[in-house]
């Protein structure tokens, strides 16, 4: 076997010794620090920021392709195709909007009725799209990377959702981009109530996209297989009120305190390209996403900050209370 | 050149894959951190292994310093094992470098164990085994680039 190396015209055969174990040691102490440091208190979240600027165009390179790959193939489609697809989704937009008119008619009859009994539940939230960037963050965990980021008043916490229901919430941000959790991440929790009685639980992710844990429900406790979770609010994280899972098993094991549920998650987790970022009405006076949106390196989304896209038609007074 | 390397480490480790190969994908950055270490000892050491360690800290959204300190460990053992590894053939290198990554992971499972991350089973080790029967082919392939680069200058 040649083992010759053509790097360097003359090189010394031997690295001064006590340097390298200095320097080694100089840059172990230097990353103990930074792990103390950063695991609890998020006083590094600037330099991940910095960082996460240097790690983007790569991130955004590595995307390019496919990126190509899609944009190709909506440009080759061929023009029955795209009619089909429009009456398709012509249709599916008069059946929603025939829907809404339903839910307005709820909204104001449910406001009015909270008014009566005195308790106000404000609904309303801003809403941004984000695009997925089709990189992988960690084989080992539930992360997705988005391409909005600090610029478009994306905030740690931040809840994600797709049309379909609860995805997961932002962890980091960076400048330009921030990456997520998703709910079906074994370290994300997040607090539900059954649709049908109210009943509170927790959701725990299990690192399967398919099968969400639901634990410390009692054996008695009246939950079926087919139930709804929705989001109960109760962490202050997530809005209330979306759909989270639906129970696919409950099983009642006479030696076992709790009885054993799973469930799938209602939103399209490994499937979705697009996913809206949602700022609570409590925090709505944080810095607007509009005007930066529109500078964005990539505002694909033509749809930015939609103000009140939940239920607009409402009375004029709800409606002055959203801070906008 | 060793800058470009570690370019193209990063966008492979970033390359989505379909779900099943997921779990395989090699620790492209720790091969190619291997290879300049062996090749390149006065240029890429500890503190080239441990920037790259924390970018990569970055890019998997993990704690910053886990794969720091990781990587940084993986460049001092290979630093000190350059003559070693250079008077080895290939297909010997590759346990040698099987068991700088087995450390690296294994410093990196023992962090995320004490910071409470979950972690998974027996799949953990599946990209140590992917890297180093990919070692021979990453060799080849860097050290082409290293001759013909040196060969243009």
């Amino acid at each position: 076997m040649n083992t010759t190396y053509s790097s360097g015209a003359m090189k010394p055969l031997f690295i001064r010794g006590p340097s390298l174990v200095l320097r080694f040691l100089f840059f172990a102490v230097i990353s103990l620090i930074l792990m103390t440091v950063d695991h609890r208190q998020n006083y590094l979240d600037g330099v991940r920021g910095v960082l996460s600027v240097v790690i983007y165009p790569l991130q955004y390179a590595v995307n390019i392709p496919f990126l190509t790959y899609r944009w190709l193939d909506e440009s080759l489609s061929t023009r029955t195709a795209l009619s089909k697809e429009n009456t398709m989704l012509r249709e599916q937009n008069r059946l929603l909007e025939a829907q809404l008119q339903k839910f307005a008619a709820l909204e104001t009859e449910n406001m009015r009725l909270r008014e009566l009994l005195q308790s106000s539940k404000k609904v309303g939230e801003r809403m941004l799209i984000a695009e997925l960037l089709d990189v992988d963050v960690d084989p080992f965990r539930h992360k997705i990377a988005l391409n909005k980021g600090a610029r478009h008043g994306v905030v740690p916490g931040q809840p994600l959702l797709d049309s379909t229901g609860i995805i997961g919430q932002v962890f980091h941000v960076g400048p330009l981009s921030s990456t997520a959790l998703l709910i079906t991440d074994p370290s994300h929790a997040l607090p539900v109530q059954v649709n049908r009685n109210g009943l509170r639980a927790l959701v725990i992710g299990t690192g399967s996209f398919s099968r969400l844990d639901v634990p410390y429900i009692s054996k008695s406790a009246d939950v079926q297989v087919g139930d709804l979770l929705i989001s109960s609010g109760l962490g202050g994280r997530f809005p209330p009120d979306y759909p989270v899972a639906t129970v696919t098993a409950v099983e009642r094991d006479p030696g076992q305190p709790f009885a054993k549920i799973s469930a799938a998650p209602t939103a399209r987790l490994e499937r979705s390209r697009e996913v809206l970022l949602v700022w609570p009405e409590n925090s709505s006076s944080r810095a607007a996403p509009t005007p930066a949106d529109a500078e964005a390196p990539k505002s694909a989304a033509p749809v930015s900050a939609q103000p009140g896209i939940s239920f607009t038609p409402m009375s004029v007074d709800a409606l002055s209370e959203e801070v906008e | 050149m060793i800058l470009l390397s570690f370019v193209a480490a990063f966008a492979l480790t970033l390359l989505p894959l379909p779900q099943w190969a997921q779990a395989l994908r090699p620790e492209w950055v720790a091969l190619v951190l291997i290879y300049w270490c062996t090749t390149a000892p006065q240029r890429v050491g500890v503190g080239v292994g441990w920037s790259a360690g924390l970018l990569l800290d970055v890019t998997r959204d993990a704690l910053l310093g886990q794969y720091a300190l990781s990587f940084a460990v993986v460049a001092y053992l290979a630093v000190k094992l350059h003559q070693h590894m250079r008077a080895l053939p290939l297909a010997q290198q590759a346990p040698l470098v099987l068991a700088l990554i087995v450390a690296a992971q294994a410093l990196v499972l023992l962090i995320k164990g004490v910071t409470g991350q979950p972690v998974w089973g027996i799949g953990y080790w599946l990209p140590t085994l992917s890297s180093a029967l990919l070692w021979p082919a990453v060799v080849v392939a860097l050290r082409g680039m290293h001759q013909r680069y040196a060969a243009l200058k």
